[in-house]
């Protein structure tokens, strides 16, 4: 962007005016109290802060979010680029339904996701539940609901990267690859991925700060079993219900620092979109 | 945290020409659209479905008893309520954070750019914990504002902060300075220039960032669970309300509150793809709408 020219600049009252709003608000709202959370988790020291993951309760919360984490983003991952190519380079009945439906779960509240994963997938009265479980397979109350949970909230993340980069790139040198010889595979392989790499990789750093953190849906359909089915974000809830603040304070400091690490990777990756 | 551009998804027209030349499915390509309707449609449109089948699975009559009954018609207001407030706050702060970010050059710019993304990236349940932290019993600078309904619009301003900012700071941008420019020269002053000549053009991304702060306010959960005290008639919004219902047992009852919430989501959707195809056809659509914004 062009720099603003000077006749355009505000006046300095107004400026400084606005600047002191904004910056107020913000620090008011955001900034002190997330560097808060980081002074109550650190209160005691680092030996106190450390001491909450030795509870095996915790660090069991903790790997269950990590596993629950890395078979959402691979699906999501997978999902989202079949998708994303699918809607740019192919013409077929209810596109545009489906560009639009995509985009749903970003604006769903996650009970309303819980809720409706459990109608269906309950072993006692859902639609599939049932026949599911007949089959060996529990979906509710257990990892795979999770894992779907979570699929669900993250699901439009990569899409949303890797749509726009594929409109834009165009479908030129694929053209041209094919034309040569290239198979289909080749050609997504050697000319399509190394193109769209890096809006892959935002949208799964985005995906992955998103189900690290997942709360309301995860809750419902987990059942929130202490030491079984209790995930990183929901130990927080416990723990802070439990009066045990320091506990509460402190996982929620690592899951706030995992969340800040993905921002600051996505800001230090983002300008590298831009030379591709 | 997510994408907030409204139009990222949807199909702009430039390209679609182009895209057409070979865009008949193979067979291997359709199979894999198969697969992935098949496991979109198992994971998101059938459950959806089963929420609006289950809220209307007592009648008309058992759908509306549950949601005029006085515990539930108190969160469903409560909740339309704030989310609408908050909606108001974000319009105005969200478009002078926008413009300060873009218009003003000052240390510390780049930072608070980051900052506007933190409740993005942060956990829902975490973020109730933060506002906790300063505005809660323990508050180092005596404000104590948990169990009241100022903790909830506290924490859906807080939730919904990026959304305006992120959709109109790119429009901003790439907006050309030719016509302030040729106001300014004719005498109008700065506010009658951004009023004229810049506001018009943000409207559809005012609007756009609006309608997400808005169906993320109202479905809001993780973040209001501790610091909200969630109080019958005083505090309790309508998901901590469909949670209840389904803690109890009640599923229809729960699935009729959660149709509510669907349905102004679904409403919400179809709005902003409708904005964004008319915006990006009269032209007011901004050329690099990706520009390394919106993380």
């Amino acid at each position: 962007m062009a720099a603003t020219p000077d006749t355009l600049r505000d006046p300095a009252p107004v400026r400084w005016g606005l600047r002191g709003l904004v910056v107020g608000y913000v620090v008011l709202l955001v900034a002190w109290p997330t560097a808060l959370v980081f002074k109550n988790a650190f209160s005691d020291g680092v030996g106190a802060f450390l001491d909450t993951f030795s509870d095996p309760e915790v660090s069991h919360a903790i790997a269950l979010t990590a596993t629950i984490t890395v078979w959402a983003v691979l699906i999501n991952l997978v999902f989202g680029v079949v998708i994303s190519m699918l809607l740019v380079r192919y013409e077929f009945p209810g596109k545009r339904l489906l560009s639009v439906l995509i985009d749903v779960p970003l604006s769903i509240s996650p009970v309303v996701v819980g809720l409706a994963l459990m109608l269906v997938y309950n072993g006692r009265n859902g639609w599939f539940g049932p026949s599911l479980q007949d089959a060996g397979v529990q979906i509710i109350f257990s990892t795979p609901g999770m894992v779907m949970a979570t699929v669900f909230v993250a699901l439009p993340l990569v899409i949303r990267e890797v749509v726009p980069v594929l409109q834009e790139i165009g479908d030129d040198q694929e053209q041209a690859a094919r034309s040569l010889g290239a198979n289909g595979p080749q050609t997504f392989w050697r000319i399509t991925l190394p193109a769209i790499k890096w809006a892959i990789v935002y949208g799964v750093v985005l995906a992955i700060a998103r189900s690290l953190g997942e709360f309301g849906a995860v809750k419902i359909v987990s059942g929130n079993i202490v030491g079984q089915s209790q995930t990183a974000t929901l130990s927080v809830e416990q723990e802070y219900q439990n009066f045990n603040q320091h506990a509460a304070f402190s996982v929620a400091a690592v899951l706030a620092l995992a969340a800040m690490l993905c921002l600051v990777v996505v800001a230090i990756l983002r300008p590298k979109e831009e030379q591709a | 945290m997510s994408t907030v551009t409204a139009s990222s998804v949807t199909l702009g027209a430039p390209r679609k020409r182009r895209a057409r030349a070979h865009g008949h499915l193979g067979s291997g390509s359709t199979l894999a659209l198969g697969v992935a309707v098949g496991w979109f449609s198992l994971l998101v449109l059938i459950p959806l479905a089963a929420v609006l089948v289950s809220a209307g699975s007592h009648g008309w009559s058992g759908f509306t008893d549950v949601v005029t009954s006085s515990q539930t018609a108190a969160a469903i207001r409560l909740t339309v309520a704030q989310a609408a407030a908050v909606t108001v706050l974000n319009v105005f702060m969200g478009t002078a954070l926008a413009w300060v970010l873009v218009r003003d050059r000052f240390w510390g710019r780049r930072l608070l750019d980051l900052v506007i993304d933190v409740p993005f990236a942060l956990p829902t349940i975490v973020a109730g914990l933060v506002l906790l932290a300063l505005y809660g019993q323990k508050s180092p600078i005596g404000i104590n504002v948990a169990n009241t309904r100022y903790a909830v619009f506290m924490a859906l301003a807080f939730v919904t902060l990026p959304f305006v900012v992120r959709t109109v700071q790119p429009v901003l941008e790439t907006l050309e300075h030719d016509a302030e420019e040729a106001a300014a020269s004719l005498g109008a002053g700065r506010w009658t220039t951004f009023r004229r000549i810049v506001l018009p053009s943000l409207v559809p991304a005012i609007t756009a960032g609006a309608a997400l702060a808005f169906a993320r306010a109202i479905g809001e959960y993780g973040s209001l669970v501790l610091l909200s005290g969630n109080l019958p008639n005083r505090t309790e919004v309508a998901s901590v309300r469909i949670l209840s219902y389904i803690e109890s047992g009640d599923q229809t009852a729960a699935a009729a509150v959660a149709a509510i919430l669907l349905v102004i989501s679904l409403v919400v959707i179809v709005a902003l793809d409708i904005v964004s195809r008319r915006s990006s056809a009269g032209g007011i659509r901004p050329r690099r709408q990706r520009r390394g914004r919106h993380a």
